[in-house]
Protein backbone atom coordinates (compact mmCIF):
# COMPACT_ATOMS: atom_id res chain seq x y z
CA UNK A 1 0.00 0.00 0.00
CA UNK A 2 1.29 3.54 -0.91
CA UNK A 3 1.41 5.79 1.45
CA UNK A 4 1.88 9.63 -0.49
CA UNK A 5 1.35 12.84 1.79
CA UNK A 6 -1.13 13.66 -1.23
CA UNK A 7 -3.72 10.66 -0.66
CA UNK A 8 -4.14 11.09 2.75
CA UNK A 9 -7.39 12.90 4.35
CA UNK A 10 -6.57 16.40 4.45
CA UNK A 11 -7.91 18.56 8.11
CA UNK A 12 -7.38 22.04 8.29
CA UNK A 13 -6.81 22.91 11.90
CA UNK A 14 -7.21 27.05 12.45
CA UNK A 15 -5.04 28.36 15.42
CA UNK A 16 -2.44 27.30 16.94
CA UNK A 17 -3.12 27.49 20.58
CA UNK A 18 -3.23 24.72 23.07
CA UNK A 19 -6.33 22.91 21.61
CA UNK A 20 -5.05 23.44 17.62
CA UNK A 21 -1.85 21.82 18.76
CA UNK A 22 -3.26 19.53 20.50
CA UNK A 23 -5.58 18.23 17.71
CA UNK A 24 -2.91 18.39 14.94
CA UNK A 25 -0.63 16.46 17.32
CA UNK A 26 -3.74 13.88 17.50
CA UNK A 27 -4.86 13.72 13.91
CA UNK A 28 -1.62 13.85 12.20
CA UNK A 29 -0.46 11.10 14.62
CA UNK A 30 -3.10 8.98 13.06
CA UNK A 31 -2.54 9.16 9.45
CA UNK A 32 -3.98 12.42 8.89
CA UNK A 33 -2.50 15.30 6.77
CA UNK A 34 -2.46 18.66 8.65
CA UNK A 35 -2.32 22.14 7.52
CA UNK A 36 -2.46 24.35 10.67
CA UNK A 37 -3.36 28.07 10.30
CA UNK A 38 -2.63 30.10 12.37
CA UNK A 39 -2.20 34.59 12.59
CA UNK A 40 0.83 34.60 14.67
CA UNK A 41 4.48 34.32 13.74
CA UNK A 42 4.96 31.22 16.08
CA UNK A 43 2.65 28.77 17.56
CA UNK A 44 1.50 28.68 20.94
CA UNK A 45 -1.81 31.16 20.73
CA UNK A 46 -1.71 33.44 23.68
CA UNK A 47 -1.62 31.43 26.59
CA UNK A 48 1.87 30.27 24.74
CA UNK A 49 2.22 32.78 23.55
CA UNK A 50 6.31 33.06 22.71
CA UNK A 51 9.15 36.49 22.95
CA UNK A 52 9.96 36.91 19.23
CA UNK A 53 13.27 34.84 18.34
CA UNK A 54 15.21 37.99 17.81
CA UNK A 55 14.77 38.55 21.31
CA UNK A 56 16.74 35.80 22.38
CA UNK A 57 15.56 34.91 25.81
CA UNK A 58 17.25 32.28 27.16
CA UNK A 59 14.48 31.42 29.85
CA UNK A 60 11.20 32.16 28.23
CA UNK A 61 9.50 29.91 31.11
CA UNK A 62 9.83 32.70 33.50
CA UNK A 63 6.81 34.40 31.78
CA UNK A 64 4.82 30.95 31.64
CA UNK A 65 2.75 28.43 33.41
CA UNK A 66 2.92 24.45 32.37
CA UNK A 67 6.13 25.06 30.44
CA UNK A 68 6.70 21.19 30.10
CA UNK A 69 3.20 20.96 28.15
CA UNK A 70 4.34 23.11 25.55
CA UNK A 71 7.75 21.66 25.19
CA UNK A 72 5.96 18.73 24.23
CA UNK A 73 3.57 20.36 22.02
CA UNK A 74 6.57 22.14 20.35
CA UNK A 75 8.43 19.05 19.81
CA UNK A 76 5.73 17.24 18.46
CA UNK A 77 4.63 19.97 16.23
CA UNK A 78 8.47 20.03 15.00
CA UNK A 79 9.11 16.72 14.20
CA UNK A 80 5.10 16.77 12.25
CA UNK A 81 6.73 19.43 10.32
CA UNK A 82 9.67 17.40 9.80
CA UNK A 83 7.96 14.45 8.36
CA UNK A 84 5.69 16.13 6.25
CA UNK A 85 2.65 15.47 8.12
CA UNK A 86 2.02 19.04 9.35
CA UNK A 87 2.22 22.25 6.97
CA UNK A 88 2.46 25.52 9.33
CA UNK A 89 1.39 28.34 7.78
CA UNK A 90 2.17 31.42 10.38
CA UNK A 91 0.81 35.14 9.70
CA UNK A 92 -1.99 33.62 7.86
CA UNK A 93 -5.22 35.50 9.05
CA UNK A 94 -8.39 33.52 8.24
CA UNK A 95 -11.16 35.74 7.24
CA UNK A 96 -13.91 32.68 5.94
CA UNK A 97 -14.41 29.16 6.05
CA UNK A 98 -16.51 28.24 2.84
CA UNK A 99 -18.33 24.80 2.69
CA UNK A 100 -18.38 23.74 -0.69
CA UNK A 101 -21.59 21.86 -2.07
CA UNK A 102 -18.98 19.78 -4.57
CA UNK A 103 -17.96 16.85 -3.33
CA UNK A 104 -16.24 15.17 -6.49
CA UNK A 105 -12.08 15.56 -6.08
CA UNK A 106 -11.79 14.81 -2.17
CA UNK A 107 -9.01 12.61 -1.97
CA UNK A 108 -10.47 11.23 1.71
CA UNK A 109 -12.99 9.13 0.52
CA UNK A 110 -15.17 10.89 2.97
CA UNK A 111 -18.76 9.77 4.09
CA UNK A 112 -21.33 12.37 4.60
CA UNK A 113 -19.64 13.59 8.22
CA UNK A 114 -17.11 15.71 6.24
CA UNK A 115 -17.30 18.35 3.36
CA UNK A 116 -14.94 20.12 0.96
CA UNK A 117 -13.54 23.73 2.09
CA UNK A 118 -11.77 26.37 1.75
CA UNK A 119 -9.89 28.55 4.31
CA UNK A 120 -9.53 31.50 3.01
CA UNK A 121 -6.48 33.48 5.07
CA UNK A 122 -4.83 37.15 4.75
CA UNK A 123 -1.56 37.08 4.20
CA UNK A 124 0.63 39.09 7.10
CA UNK A 125 0.01 41.69 8.78
CA UNK A 126 -0.61 44.06 6.09
CA UNK A 127 -3.36 41.96 5.00
CA UNK A 128 -3.49 42.77 1.16
CA UNK A 129 -3.45 39.34 -0.41
CA UNK A 130 -5.24 35.89 0.70
CA UNK A 131 -4.72 32.12 0.18
CA UNK A 132 -7.15 29.64 0.08
CA UNK A 133 -6.40 26.07 1.81
CA UNK A 134 -8.64 23.55 0.61
CA UNK A 135 -9.51 20.30 3.32
CA UNK A 136 -12.24 17.46 3.77
CA UNK A 137 -12.41 18.83 7.49
CA UNK A 138 -11.97 21.82 9.69
CA UNK A 139 -10.99 21.81 13.22
CA UNK A 140 -12.28 26.14 15.09
CA UNK A 141 -9.34 26.10 17.52
CA UNK A 142 -9.95 30.38 17.12
CA UNK A 143 -9.76 30.95 21.22
CA UNK A 144 -11.13 34.06 22.71
CA UNK A 145 -10.50 37.47 23.76
CA UNK A 146 -11.09 39.89 26.14
CA UNK A 147 -14.34 41.54 27.49
CA UNK A 148 -14.43 45.26 29.15
CA UNK A 149 -17.04 47.17 29.99
CA UNK A 150 -16.35 50.88 29.98
CA UNK A 151 -15.77 53.46 32.68
CA UNK A 152 -14.88 56.62 32.40
CA UNK A 153 -11.45 57.34 30.84
CA UNK A 154 -11.01 54.01 30.02
CA UNK A 155 -10.03 55.43 26.28
CA UNK A 156 -6.93 56.85 27.72
CA UNK A 157 -3.56 55.64 26.31
CA UNK A 158 -1.94 53.58 29.26
CA UNK A 159 -5.60 51.41 29.69
CA UNK A 160 -5.55 48.15 28.27
CA UNK A 161 -6.66 44.94 28.09
CA UNK A 162 -5.43 42.80 30.90
CA UNK A 163 -4.64 40.05 28.13
CA UNK A 164 -3.33 42.50 26.26
CA UNK A 165 -0.77 43.99 28.77
CA UNK A 166 0.19 40.00 29.01
CA UNK A 167 0.71 39.78 25.40
CA UNK A 168 2.70 42.57 24.97
CA UNK A 169 4.78 41.43 27.75
CA UNK A 170 5.36 37.52 26.80
CA UNK A 171 5.95 38.39 22.72
CA UNK A 172 7.75 41.33 22.97
CA UNK A 173 9.47 41.45 26.34
CA UNK A 174 8.13 44.84 26.91
CA UNK A 175 5.84 46.76 29.82
CA UNK A 176 3.22 49.98 28.80
CA UNK A 177 4.27 52.04 31.52
CA UNK A 178 6.53 51.34 35.59
CA UNK A 179 3.43 51.62 37.72
CA UNK A 180 0.31 49.69 37.32
CA UNK A 181 -2.56 48.86 38.75
CA UNK A 182 -4.64 45.73 37.36
CA UNK A 183 -8.49 45.54 37.58
CA UNK A 184 -11.80 44.11 36.74
CA UNK A 185 -12.99 40.25 37.70
CA UNK A 186 -11.85 36.63 36.76
CA UNK A 187 -9.13 34.29 36.91
CA UNK A 188 -6.73 36.42 34.23
CA UNK A 189 -5.75 38.84 37.03
CA UNK A 190 -3.93 36.97 38.75
CA UNK A 191 -1.29 35.70 36.71
CA UNK A 192 -1.15 39.10 34.73
CA UNK A 193 -0.50 41.17 38.47
CA UNK A 194 2.10 38.23 38.81
CA UNK A 195 3.50 38.74 35.51
CA UNK A 196 3.54 42.29 35.43
CA UNK A 197 5.52 42.65 38.61
CA UNK A 198 7.65 39.65 38.11
CA UNK A 199 8.78 41.70 35.21
CA UNK A 200 9.84 44.69 37.08
CA UNK A 201 6.67 46.75 37.02
CA UNK A 202 5.41 48.18 40.18
CA UNK A 203 1.82 46.67 40.47
CA UNK A 204 -0.04 49.54 43.15
CA UNK A 205 -3.39 47.60 43.15
CA UNK A 206 -5.24 44.45 41.67
CA UNK A 207 -8.70 45.14 42.70
CA UNK A 208 -11.01 42.27 41.72
CA UNK A 209 -15.02 43.15 41.76
CA UNK A 210 -15.76 39.81 42.65
CA UNK A 211 -15.64 37.88 46.33
CA UNK A 212 -13.34 35.18 45.79
CA UNK A 213 -15.03 33.76 49.14
CA UNK A 214 -17.64 32.68 47.48
CA UNK A 215 -15.95 29.96 46.25
CA UNK A 216 -16.36 28.26 49.73
CA UNK A 217 -19.86 27.84 48.51
CA UNK A 218 -18.50 24.85 45.52
CA UNK A 219 -16.23 23.14 48.02
CA UNK A 220 -17.71 19.86 46.49
CA UNK A 221 -16.50 20.73 43.07
CA UNK A 222 -13.40 22.47 44.53
CA UNK A 223 -11.88 19.44 46.53
CA UNK A 224 -12.11 17.28 43.23
CA UNK A 225 -9.43 20.63 41.53
CA UNK A 226 -6.71 20.05 44.23
CA UNK A 227 -4.36 21.40 41.23
CA UNK A 228 -6.83 24.64 40.53
CA UNK A 229 -6.61 25.08 44.23
CA UNK A 230 -2.81 24.74 44.74
CA UNK A 231 -2.18 27.13 40.98
CA UNK A 232 -4.67 30.03 43.34
CA UNK A 233 -2.42 29.47 46.31
CA UNK A 234 0.42 29.92 44.46
CA UNK A 235 -0.46 33.33 42.68
CA UNK A 236 -1.76 34.47 45.96
CA UNK A 237 1.94 33.86 47.13
CA UNK A 238 3.22 35.54 44.80
CA UNK A 239 1.18 38.90 44.77
CA UNK A 240 2.10 39.00 48.72
CA UNK A 241 6.00 38.43 47.43
CA UNK A 242 5.91 41.36 44.85
CA UNK A 243 4.11 43.29 47.78
CA UNK A 244 0.88 43.52 44.90
CA UNK A 245 -2.50 44.42 47.36
CA UNK A 246 -5.48 42.88 46.34
CA UNK A 247 -8.68 44.48 46.83
CA UNK A 248 -11.56 42.12 46.31
CA UNK A 249 -15.56 43.46 46.40
CA UNK A 250 -13.49 46.89 44.78
CA UNK A 251 -13.89 48.56 41.22
CA UNK A 252 -12.18 51.30 39.06
CA UNK A 253 -14.99 53.80 38.68
CA UNK A 254 -12.64 56.30 36.70
CA UNK A 255 -9.41 56.61 34.88
CA UNK A 256 -7.77 60.18 35.40
CA UNK A 257 -5.34 61.66 32.89
CA UNK A 258 -4.79 64.33 29.93
CA UNK A 259 -3.46 62.81 26.75
CA UNK A 260 -2.23 59.35 29.11
CA UNK A 261 -3.44 58.01 32.23
CA UNK A 262 -2.10 59.36 35.34
CA UNK A 263 -4.17 57.85 38.10
CA UNK A 264 -8.12 55.69 38.66
CA UNK A 265 -10.03 55.82 41.27
CA UNK A 266 -11.12 52.98 43.14
CA UNK A 267 -14.08 52.31 45.30
CA UNK A 268 -15.68 49.18 47.82
CA UNK A 269 -18.90 47.86 46.39
CA UNK A 270 -21.88 47.02 48.39
CA UNK A 271 -23.90 43.64 48.77
CA UNK A 272 -25.75 44.96 45.46
CA UNK A 273 -22.60 45.78 43.24
CA UNK A 274 -23.26 49.09 43.55
CA UNK A 275 -20.04 51.58 44.80
CA UNK A 276 -20.44 52.73 48.31
CA UNK A 277 -20.00 56.06 48.62
CA UNK A 278 -17.38 57.41 50.09
CA UNK A 279 -15.00 54.77 50.03
CA UNK A 280 -13.34 56.41 46.85
CA UNK A 281 -9.78 56.74 46.27
CA UNK A 282 -7.21 57.61 43.83
CA UNK A 283 -4.08 55.13 43.09
CA UNK A 284 -1.25 56.83 40.59
CA UNK A 285 -0.66 54.80 37.88
CA UNK A 286 0.47 54.97 34.89
CA UNK A 287 -0.87 52.24 33.21
CA UNK A 288 -4.45 50.04 33.98
CA UNK A 289 -4.47 46.53 33.17
CA UNK A 290 -8.20 45.96 32.90
CA UNK A 291 -10.69 43.12 31.72
CA UNK A 292 -14.51 41.51 32.79
CA UNK A 293 -13.56 37.82 31.35
CA UNK A 294 -12.98 36.26 28.18
CA UNK A 295 -15.15 35.78 24.95
CA UNK A 296 -15.21 33.13 22.38
CA UNK A 297 -14.25 33.55 18.89
CA UNK A 298 -17.41 32.38 16.75
CA UNK A 299 -17.17 34.15 14.03
CA UNK A 300 -15.81 31.61 11.56
CA UNK A 301 -18.40 29.18 13.44
CA UNK A 302 -21.11 31.18 12.55
CA UNK A 303 -20.98 32.08 9.21
CA UNK A 304 -20.22 28.25 8.73
CA UNK A 305 -24.18 28.07 10.46
CA UNK A 306 -22.56 25.88 13.34
CA UNK A 307 -25.27 26.12 16.07
CA UNK A 308 -23.83 28.25 19.54
CA UNK A 309 -24.79 26.95 23.01
CA UNK A 310 -24.07 29.92 25.19
CA UNK A 311 -21.36 32.19 23.67
CA UNK A 312 -19.37 29.42 22.06
CA UNK A 313 -19.57 26.74 19.49
CA UNK A 314 -21.89 24.22 20.34
CA UNK A 315 -20.22 20.20 20.09
CA UNK A 316 -20.89 16.66 20.77
CA UNK A 317 -18.92 14.34 22.83
CA UNK A 318 -16.25 13.92 20.06
CA UNK A 319 -16.23 17.79 19.68
CA UNK A 320 -18.05 18.04 16.33
CA UNK A 321 -19.87 20.77 15.78
CA UNK A 322 -23.23 20.42 13.87
CA UNK A 323 -22.26 21.11 10.44
CA UNK A 324 -20.93 17.81 9.18
CA UNK A 325 -17.03 18.60 8.88
CA UNK A 326 -16.68 21.12 10.75
CA UNK A 327 -15.19 20.33 14.70
CA UNK A 328 -14.34 23.02 17.23
CA UNK A 329 -12.12 22.69 20.61
CA UNK A 330 -11.00 24.86 23.06
CA UNK A 331 -12.01 28.04 24.44
CA UNK A 332 -13.99 28.91 21.07
CA UNK A 333 -16.76 26.59 22.77
CA UNK A 334 -16.82 28.19 25.85
CA UNK A 335 -13.85 29.49 28.24
CA UNK A 336 -12.64 26.69 30.46
CA UNK A 337 -8.58 27.90 30.38
CA UNK A 338 -5.50 25.88 28.69
CA UNK A 339 -5.72 22.26 30.26
CA UNK A 340 -9.30 22.49 28.97
CA UNK A 341 -8.62 23.03 25.33
CA UNK A 342 -5.86 20.48 25.47
CA UNK A 343 -8.21 17.92 26.27
CA UNK A 344 -10.78 19.29 24.11
CA UNK A 345 -8.16 19.10 20.88
CA UNK A 346 -7.06 15.83 21.67
CA UNK A 347 -10.40 14.14 21.64
CA UNK A 348 -11.17 16.37 17.98
CA UNK A 349 -8.38 14.90 16.80
CA UNK A 350 -8.61 11.38 17.79
CA UNK A 351 -12.31 11.75 16.30
CA UNK A 352 -11.67 13.55 12.99
CA UNK A 353 -8.96 10.75 12.26
CA UNK A 354 -11.52 8.00 12.33
CA UNK A 355 -14.13 9.87 10.84
CA UNK A 356 -11.85 11.30 7.73
CA UNK A 357 -11.62 7.42 7.83
CA UNK A 358 -14.66 6.86 7.60
CA UNK A 359 -14.45 4.98 10.89
CA UNK A 360 -16.15 5.75 14.23
CA UNK A 361 -14.19 6.03 17.46
CA UNK A 362 -14.18 4.48 19.95
CA UNK A 363 -14.51 6.09 23.62
CA UNK A 364 -12.57 4.50 25.14
CA UNK A 365 -9.73 6.01 22.93
CA UNK A 366 -10.13 8.88 24.63
CA UNK A 367 -11.75 8.02 28.30
CA UNK A 368 -9.04 10.04 30.32
CA UNK A 369 -9.61 13.16 28.12
CA UNK A 370 -13.27 12.75 28.31
CA UNK A 371 -12.76 12.72 31.81
CA UNK A 372 -10.53 15.36 32.05
CA UNK A 373 -13.09 17.56 29.99
CA UNK A 374 -16.13 17.04 32.01
CA UNK A 375 -14.10 18.08 35.37
CA UNK A 376 -12.65 21.06 33.83
CA UNK A 377 -15.64 22.28 32.53
CA UNK A 378 -17.85 21.93 35.91
CA UNK A 379 -14.74 23.74 37.61
CA UNK A 380 -15.08 26.31 35.03
CA UNK A 381 -18.51 26.67 35.10
CA UNK A 382 -17.65 27.54 39.28
CA UNK A 383 -15.63 30.06 37.74
CA UNK A 384 -18.16 31.84 36.28
CA UNK A 385 -20.31 31.94 38.76
CA UNK A 386 -18.08 33.57 41.31
CA UNK A 387 -16.09 35.84 38.89
CA UNK A 388 -18.42 38.52 37.80
CA UNK A 389 -18.30 42.78 36.82
CA UNK A 390 -20.51 44.74 39.53
CA UNK A 391 -23.61 43.92 38.84
CA UNK A 392 -24.58 47.81 39.10
CA UNK A 393 -21.32 48.35 36.21
CA UNK A 394 -23.85 50.61 34.27
CA UNK A 395 -24.30 53.47 36.65
CA UNK A 396 -20.81 54.61 36.86
CA UNK A 397 -20.90 54.90 32.92
CA UNK A 398 -21.35 58.59 32.77
CA UNK A 399 -23.62 59.74 29.60
CA UNK A 400 -20.15 61.25 27.80
CA UNK A 401 -18.08 57.94 28.52
CA UNK A 402 -17.46 56.53 24.73
CA UNK A 403 -18.85 53.10 24.98
CA UNK A 404 -18.03 52.23 21.18
CA UNK A 405 -14.45 53.17 20.80
CA UNK A 406 -14.65 52.95 17.22
CA UNK A 407 -17.54 55.02 16.33
CA UNK A 408 -16.19 57.40 19.17
CA UNK A 409 -20.31 56.56 20.43
CA UNK A 410 -20.65 58.18 24.00
CA UNK A 411 -23.43 56.75 26.00
CA UNK A 412 -25.70 59.34 26.32
CA UNK A 413 -26.57 58.26 22.22
CA UNK A 414 -26.89 54.70 23.25
CA UNK A 415 -29.54 55.87 26.25
CA UNK A 416 -31.66 58.30 24.12
CA UNK A 417 -31.66 55.58 21.06
CA UNK A 418 -33.67 53.41 24.06
CA UNK A 419 -35.61 55.77 26.08
CA UNK A 420 -36.17 58.20 23.56
CA UNK A 421 -35.77 56.53 20.05
CA UNK A 422 -37.83 53.25 21.43
CA UNK A 423 -34.69 50.83 20.46
CA UNK A 424 -35.30 47.54 22.04
CA UNK A 425 -32.76 45.42 20.64
CA UNK A 426 -28.79 45.88 19.91
CA UNK A 427 -29.41 46.09 15.89
CA UNK A 428 -31.32 48.75 16.04
CA UNK A 429 -28.97 50.59 18.39
CA UNK A 430 -26.29 49.95 15.91
CA UNK A 431 -28.00 51.61 13.72
CA UNK A 432 -29.39 54.42 15.29
CA UNK A 433 -26.02 55.71 16.79
CA UNK A 434 -23.11 53.61 15.09
CA UNK A 435 -22.17 51.86 17.95
CA UNK A 436 -20.11 48.66 16.99
CA UNK A 437 -20.20 49.32 13.23
CA UNK A 438 -16.23 50.41 13.36
CA UNK A 439 -12.97 48.83 12.15
CA UNK A 440 -13.83 45.93 15.31
CA UNK A 441 -16.82 45.19 14.12
CA UNK A 442 -18.57 45.08 17.80
CA UNK A 443 -16.43 43.34 19.29
CA UNK A 444 -15.02 45.47 21.84
CA UNK A 445 -18.19 47.17 22.45
CA UNK A 446 -21.14 44.88 22.10
CA UNK A 447 -21.05 43.78 25.92
CA UNK A 448 -21.44 46.68 27.07
CA UNK A 449 -24.25 48.57 24.54
CA UNK A 450 -26.15 45.41 25.32
CA UNK A 451 -26.11 46.21 28.71
CA UNK A 452 -26.61 49.86 28.47
CA UNK A 453 -29.64 49.30 26.76
CA UNK A 454 -30.73 46.22 28.63
CA UNK A 455 -31.27 44.06 26.10
CA UNK A 456 -29.60 40.43 24.94
CA UNK A 457 -26.18 40.61 23.91
CA UNK A 458 -26.97 38.93 20.55
CA UNK A 459 -24.33 37.36 18.47
CA UNK A 460 -23.59 39.91 15.68
CA UNK A 461 -23.62 37.31 12.54
CA UNK A 462 -20.49 38.88 10.83
CA UNK A 463 -19.67 37.70 7.03
CA UNK A 464 -16.14 37.55 7.49
CA UNK A 465 -13.78 37.33 10.67
CA UNK A 466 -11.96 40.22 9.82
CA UNK A 467 -11.78 43.25 7.66
CA UNK A 468 -10.74 42.32 4.31
CA UNK A 469 -9.97 44.73 1.28
CA UNK A 470 -11.97 45.04 -1.64
CA UNK A 471 -9.22 44.29 -3.71
CA UNK A 472 -9.16 40.45 -2.02
CA UNK A 473 -12.71 39.70 -2.22
CA UNK A 474 -12.80 40.88 -6.09
CA UNK A 475 -9.55 38.73 -7.22
CA UNK A 476 -9.37 34.83 -7.34
CA UNK A 477 -7.59 33.96 -4.27
CA UNK A 478 -4.14 31.98 -4.56
CA UNK A 479 -4.44 27.96 -3.42
CA UNK A 480 -2.12 26.16 -1.82
CA UNK A 481 -3.02 22.49 -0.60
CA UNK B 1 14.59 40.46 41.82
CA UNK B 2 14.52 41.54 37.51
CA UNK B 3 13.93 44.78 36.96
CA UNK B 4 13.00 44.73 33.14
CA UNK B 5 10.91 41.54 31.01
CA UNK B 6 14.58 40.93 29.40
CA UNK B 7 16.76 41.02 32.49
CA UNK B 8 13.41 38.12 33.82
CA UNK B 9 14.02 35.60 30.54
CA UNK B 10 17.92 36.46 30.38
CA UNK B 11 17.25 37.76 26.87
CA UNK B 12 20.09 38.20 24.64
CA UNK B 13 18.86 40.16 21.45
CA UNK B 14 20.30 40.20 18.36
CA UNK B 15 21.88 43.28 17.10
CA UNK B 16 19.39 46.67 17.83
CA UNK B 17 18.43 48.36 14.62
CA UNK B 18 16.56 52.36 14.03
CA UNK B 19 13.36 53.64 13.05
CA UNK B 20 11.66 56.76 13.43
CA UNK B 21 8.57 57.70 14.75
CA UNK B 22 7.28 61.17 13.62
CA UNK B 23 10.75 61.83 12.87
CA UNK B 24 12.61 60.83 16.09
CA UNK B 25 14.88 58.22 15.94
CA UNK B 26 14.42 55.28 17.71
CA UNK B 27 16.21 52.18 19.10
CA UNK B 28 14.39 48.86 18.46
CA UNK B 29 15.60 45.18 19.63
CA UNK B 30 14.63 42.46 16.25
CA UNK B 31 11.60 40.80 16.34
CA UNK B 32 9.63 43.33 18.29
CA UNK B 33 6.16 45.01 17.10
CA UNK B 34 5.73 48.22 15.77
CA UNK B 35 3.71 48.73 19.38
CA UNK B 36 6.72 46.74 21.32
CA UNK B 37 9.34 49.39 20.27
CA UNK B 38 7.46 52.25 20.79
CA UNK B 39 6.24 51.14 24.40
CA UNK B 40 10.61 50.75 24.83
CA UNK B 41 10.72 54.19 23.69
CA UNK B 42 8.25 55.40 26.25
CA UNK B 43 5.64 56.58 23.56
CA UNK B 44 2.17 55.31 23.82
CA UNK B 45 -0.30 56.82 22.14
CA UNK B 46 0.09 57.49 18.16
CA UNK B 47 -2.82 57.84 16.72
CA UNK B 48 -5.60 60.59 16.60
CA UNK B 49 -9.62 59.35 16.53
CA UNK B 50 -11.18 60.94 13.80
CA UNK B 51 -14.50 62.39 15.74
CA UNK B 52 -12.91 64.56 19.03
CA UNK B 53 -8.96 64.32 18.20
CA UNK B 54 -8.57 61.89 21.03
CA UNK B 55 -4.83 60.00 21.26
CA UNK B 56 -5.08 56.04 21.35
CA UNK B 57 -2.59 53.36 21.56
CA UNK B 58 -2.35 49.54 22.30
CA UNK B 59 -6.15 48.58 23.66
CA UNK B 60 -6.11 44.58 23.29
CA UNK B 61 -2.61 43.99 22.41
CA UNK B 62 -3.52 41.48 20.06
CA UNK B 63 -4.65 42.47 16.81
CA UNK B 64 -8.99 42.28 17.89
CA UNK B 65 -9.85 46.20 18.52
CA UNK B 66 -8.06 48.04 16.30
CA UNK B 67 -7.39 50.95 18.28
CA UNK B 68 -3.82 51.08 17.78
CA UNK B 69 -3.55 51.99 14.14
CA UNK B 70 -0.86 53.58 13.02
CA UNK B 71 1.04 54.88 9.81
CA UNK B 72 3.91 52.42 8.68
CA UNK B 73 6.02 53.45 5.57
CA UNK B 74 3.45 55.85 3.88
CA UNK B 75 0.38 52.68 5.00
CA UNK B 76 -2.41 53.77 7.02
CA UNK B 77 -4.26 51.72 9.24
CA UNK B 78 -1.28 49.16 10.17
CA UNK B 79 -2.27 47.80 13.49
CA UNK B 80 0.91 48.17 15.14
CA UNK B 81 0.25 45.23 17.84
CA UNK B 82 0.69 42.63 14.68
CA UNK B 83 3.03 44.71 12.37
CA UNK B 84 6.83 43.94 13.19
CA UNK B 85 9.51 46.70 12.79
CA UNK B 86 11.78 46.51 10.30
CA UNK B 87 15.02 48.88 10.23
CA UNK B 88 14.62 52.20 8.58
CA UNK B 89 10.69 52.17 9.14
CA UNK B 90 9.20 55.28 9.04
CA UNK B 91 6.39 55.49 11.41
CA UNK B 92 3.88 58.33 11.45
CA UNK B 93 1.05 59.30 14.10
CA UNK B 94 -2.18 58.45 12.17
CA UNK B 95 -4.77 61.42 12.84
CA UNK B 96 -8.06 60.08 11.74
CA UNK B 97 -8.75 57.75 8.74
CA UNK B 98 -4.76 58.93 8.13
CA UNK B 99 -6.14 60.06 4.95
CA UNK B 100 -6.49 63.83 4.10
CA UNK B 101 -9.79 64.03 3.95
Amino acid sequence: MTDRMADRPHLAVIGAGPAGLAATLAAAGRGVRVTLVDSAAEAGGQFYRQPATGLGARRPQALHHQWRTWERLRDGLAAHIAAGRVTHLTDHHVWSVERQSDTSGTTSGASDTTGVFAVHALLGPEQEESVAVRADAVLLATGGYEKVLPFPGWTLPGVLTAGGAQAMLKGGLVLPGRTAVVAGTGPLLMPVAVGLASAGAKVAALVESADPKAFARHARVLAAHPGKLAEGARYAAELARHWVRAHVRHTVVAAHGTGRLEAVTVAALDGAGRVRAGTERRIPCDTLAVGHGMLPHIDLAEALGCGLDGAGVAVDDEQRTDVPGVWAAGETTGIGGAVLSLAEGNIAGLSIAARLNSRTPDRSWYASAAKARAGLREFFAVVDSVYAPPAQWAEQVTDDTVVCRCEEVPAAAIREAVDELGAGDVRTVKLLTRAGMGWCQGRMCGPAVAGLAGCAATPSRRPFARPVPLGVLAREPGQIQ
Amino acid sequence: MPRSPLELVHARPGPAFTLTFDDREITVLPGQTVAAALWSAGITSWRTTRGSGEPRGVFCGIGVCFDCLVTVNGRTNQRACLVRAEPGDVIRTQEGTGHHD
